[in-house]
């Protein structure tokens, strides 16, 4: 009986344990990250985008968000496009997470503007009120570089010497900003995947003041971090005295204006939500 | 005169002291992370952030107070299963030192955010590599005195110790494979969708390996000894064992049900994990059916009271595991808070509750005492366990919440909530888990204290009648 021979009982356990991993851990290798799989457009991080992932990692930012959309209405609604395993392949370590304690970020790149980025990580709660995210104000300062051009070759990513110039003066706030706005960002969904509106666009809440209560929580909620709760505008432009038709304003808040900084908000609102933030922004005038 | 048929019990002592030490900076972490999660206000950047705190919290966990646990009682349980004292007491010892060491390193370069991002495998190159040296020498110290041992059947524990020894090795030098940069910076040699499937490959069998095999074979030696009665069937503990080693390393990649790698991948890890219910429920139930006219014991061993409390939350947790593997129940409660619910149940109610046993069993035996107080004991009891379960029940309503706000939709097709908004609503479900975890912290102080009595008690008490 093996349960008298330590070492064979030991061979054997090995021999055991290592079918499964090599069925489901090492043969994967021969499929994963195939060329066949590869995105052309997918690129390697820029020395500044690299620092930035790091201070990512630094900071354990993938405690609370994860990276990957799954391809699952309520993920690709809410997130966008979902995550293909080409998108990944400079990605060592993956930062895929295990617990959405804060929103998935995967395409986050192009979300928002600088500025929101900028803004949120010096105080969460001034651009999202219930938000529990810590504040990463202390990021303001000079970014460490003396690693930088040791870890673009440890990774054998391109770099110049004007990139790694460019270090200068950056601080580690920049990088991070820099990192998010690649973060899913290499493949063209926000302009494949564009909502398209199309057919004749009625208000059906045009002048009905009933709707105005809830379009100003739903203002509060989805506008105000960027054009300021009374519309004065901020890292967003100012929105009193609307004077575009209906149509176009709702146009923009449903598809967003990707190279103008606008989120596209049609997946999370809905047109009639869409429709009574027209409503609303349609009735505030400058006093 | 500690060295009682010559085995090498002091440094027993030692391991089981010092993962008490790392278990009470465990939990003491976790609670205060709870309450950061409630009240945000509560991070001190750059240290004292819920980024850079949980992995403290987890290491602490898993290798402060699991390993450094199952150390001590895998070289208590050896010894007497083999009736052959320990082989390199000498070696041992400094095994004890570079473990203390190793747990430290690791809370201060986890605080500094030294850290590979790996869940349960941050841990940075060198740190890492010292590790590596801990096993190997711990591993050599068992095997060899299994090697050398005076009784020639190896008792279900010892199986059980053998297949942890090479199943961490294994696992932990494949997922730790990486580019250094520096020696506070290193990158995983592997890229994307591969270190995925690797790091959770490693993960999940981290749980098997970690939290599974070293609390089964701790359990298997315990139970016996706390009700006197010996184990139901030999026979279901070798079918058990092996389907259980073979079948739990299918199974990581149902951390990634959804993600992008080969389906097949995830497929055969969610058959897997439904087929391990088995030898999972084998042991569960070679427990219960050696409990057969024993039951009263429940009553009056409170020994037997966290023993077979244990291994029903094991029970539990080998139901709830399986089910969350599968594909549209993990598209529901995955990255929810489910999970933290899910994990709190196995290590607080499986591991620690087994745990908690092995060291109320053993320290009176070491120290030549009686333990300081049962009744302390009692109540410690249902600190934990009231504990754990406000825990682990608000998470499961939080996650399955969140998950139905997170996939309702207006009859226009579009979400309901937008994520913020369904996240708000898990405040009130956060003050409830922090509160428990409160409450779980007190059962704890009172169990390092009940020991700490004992052992200065038997001290005292050895001091007065010299061996």
């Amino acid at each position: 009986m093996i349960e008298k021979k330590p070492i064979i009982f030991l061979l054997l356990a090995t021999a055991t344990i290592l079918v499964g991993t090599i069925i489901t851990m090492v043969l994967p290798f021969r499929w994963i990250n195939d060329p066949k799989l590869a995105i052309a457009s997918v690129k390697p991080y820029t020395p500044l985008q690299l620092e930035g992932r790091d201070i990512y990692i630094r900071e354990g930012c993938n405690n609370c968000h994860t990276q990957t959309v799954r391809p699952l209405l309520s993920d690709t609604e809410r997130y966008g496009e979902y995550s293909k395993s080409g998108e990944f392949v400079y990605d060592q370590p993956f930062l895929w997470g295990s617990r959405r304690n804060g929103p998935d970020l995967a395409r986050i790149g192009g979300k928002y503007p600088d500025a929101w980025h900028v803004k949120h990580m010096k105080d969460p709660r001034a651009m999202v009120p219930r938000s529990n995210m810590p504040s990463y104000a202390f990021l303001d300062r000079p970014l460490d570089t003396s690693l930088t051009e040791k870890k673009m070759k440890a990774l054998k990513f391109p770099y110049t010497q004007a990139d790694i110039d460019a270090l200068k003066g950056k601080t580690e706030l920049d990088a991070m900003v820099a990192y998010m706005q690649k973060v899913g960002n290499d493949i063209p969904w926000r302009k494949t995947g564009k909502a398209e509106v199309v057919g004749e666009l009625k208000n059906p809440f045009q002048d009905n003041l009933s709707v105005l209560p809830e379009a100003q929580k739903l203002y509060a909620e989805h506008c105000a971090q960027c054009h300021g709760i009374e519309l004065k505008g901020e890292v967003g432009p100012d929105l009193r005295d609307m004077d575009k038709p209906d149509a176009k304003v709702f146009a923009t808040i449903y598809s967003g204006i990707t190279e103008g900084g606008m989120p596209a908000f049609g997946d999370t609102l809905g047109k009639e939500r869409t429709w009574k933030l027209v409503t609303y922004l349609k009735s505030v005038h400058r006093k | 005169m500690n060295q009682q048929d010559g085995y090498a019990d002091d440094i027993v002592k030692g391991f089981i002291i010092w993962s008490m030490v790392w278990g009470l900076v465990a939990v003491l972490v976790g609670v205060f992370i709870s309450f950061q999660i409630a009240f945000p206000q509560l991070n001190f950047p750059p240290y004292l952030t819920y980024g850079r705190l949980r992995p403290i919290h987890t290491n602490a966990g898993i290798f402060g107070w699991g390993i450094g646990s199952f150390m001590a009682f895998f070289i208590y349980i050896t010894q007497r299963l083999t009736r052959t004292s320990l082989w390199s007491p000498a070696l041992a010892k400094a095994q004890l030192w570079l473990f203390n060491v190793v747990i430290a390193l690791a809370a201060v370069t986890l605080a500094m955010g030294m850290n590979r991002s790996k869940e349960y495998a941050e841990l940075e190159w060198p740190v890492a590599s010292l590790v590596v040296v801990l096993w190997v020498i711990f591993a050599v110290n068992i095997v060899m005195t299994i090697v050398k041992r005076r009784e020639e059947q190896m008792y279900i524990s010892l199986w059980y110790i053998l297949a942890t020894l090479v199943g961490v090795a294994v696992l932990y030098l494949v997922n730790n494979a990486s580019i250094p940069v520096s020696l506070t910076k290193s990158y995983s040699a592997y890229a994307g969708a591969n270190d995925a499937n690797v790091q959770w490959w490693y993960g999940h069998n981290a749980v098997a390996m970690v939290l599974t095999t070293p609390p089964l074979a701790i359990f298997y030696y315990f139970l016996p000894k706390a009700t006197g009665v010996p184990i139901y069937s030999h026979r279901m503990g070798v079918v058990a064992f092996w389907s259980l080693i073979f079948m739990y390393l299918w199974t990581g990649a149902h951390h990634l049900l959804w993600a992008p790698v080969p389906d097949w991948v995830q497929t055969l890890a969610m058959g897997f994990s439904v087929m391990l219910i088995a030898p999972s429920w084998a042991a569960v139930f070679n427990g219960y059916f050696s409990m057969n006219g024993q039951w009263h014991q429940m009553r009056e061993n409170y020994l037997v009271k966290f023993l077979i409390f244990g291994i029903t939350f094991y029970g539990m947790q080998t139901l709830q595991g399986p089910s969350q593997s599968i594909r549209t129940f993990s598209a529901f409660i995955h990255f929810t808070d489910w999970v933290p619910g899910h994990v709190h149940m196995g290590t607080l109610g499986w591991v620690s509750l087994v745990l908690f046993a092995a060291i109320y069993y053993t320290v009176p035996r070491l120290y030549h005492t009686e333990v300081y107080s049962i009744p302390m004991a009692n109540m410690h009891f249902w600190l934990v366990l009231t504990g754990q379960l406000i825990f682990s029940i608000t998470m499961w309503i939080a996650g399955v919440q969140q998950a139905a706000m997170l996939n309702a939709t207006n009859p226009d097709g579009s979400l309901h909530y937008s994520f913020i908004e369904t996240m708000a609503e898990l405040y009130p479900y956060w003050y409830m888990r922090a509160a428990g975890g409160v409450i779980y912290l007190a059962g704890l102080l009172l169990f390092l204290y009940n020991i700490y009595k004992t052992i200065t008690v038997g001290k005292a008490q050895a001091a007065v009648q010299p061996a």
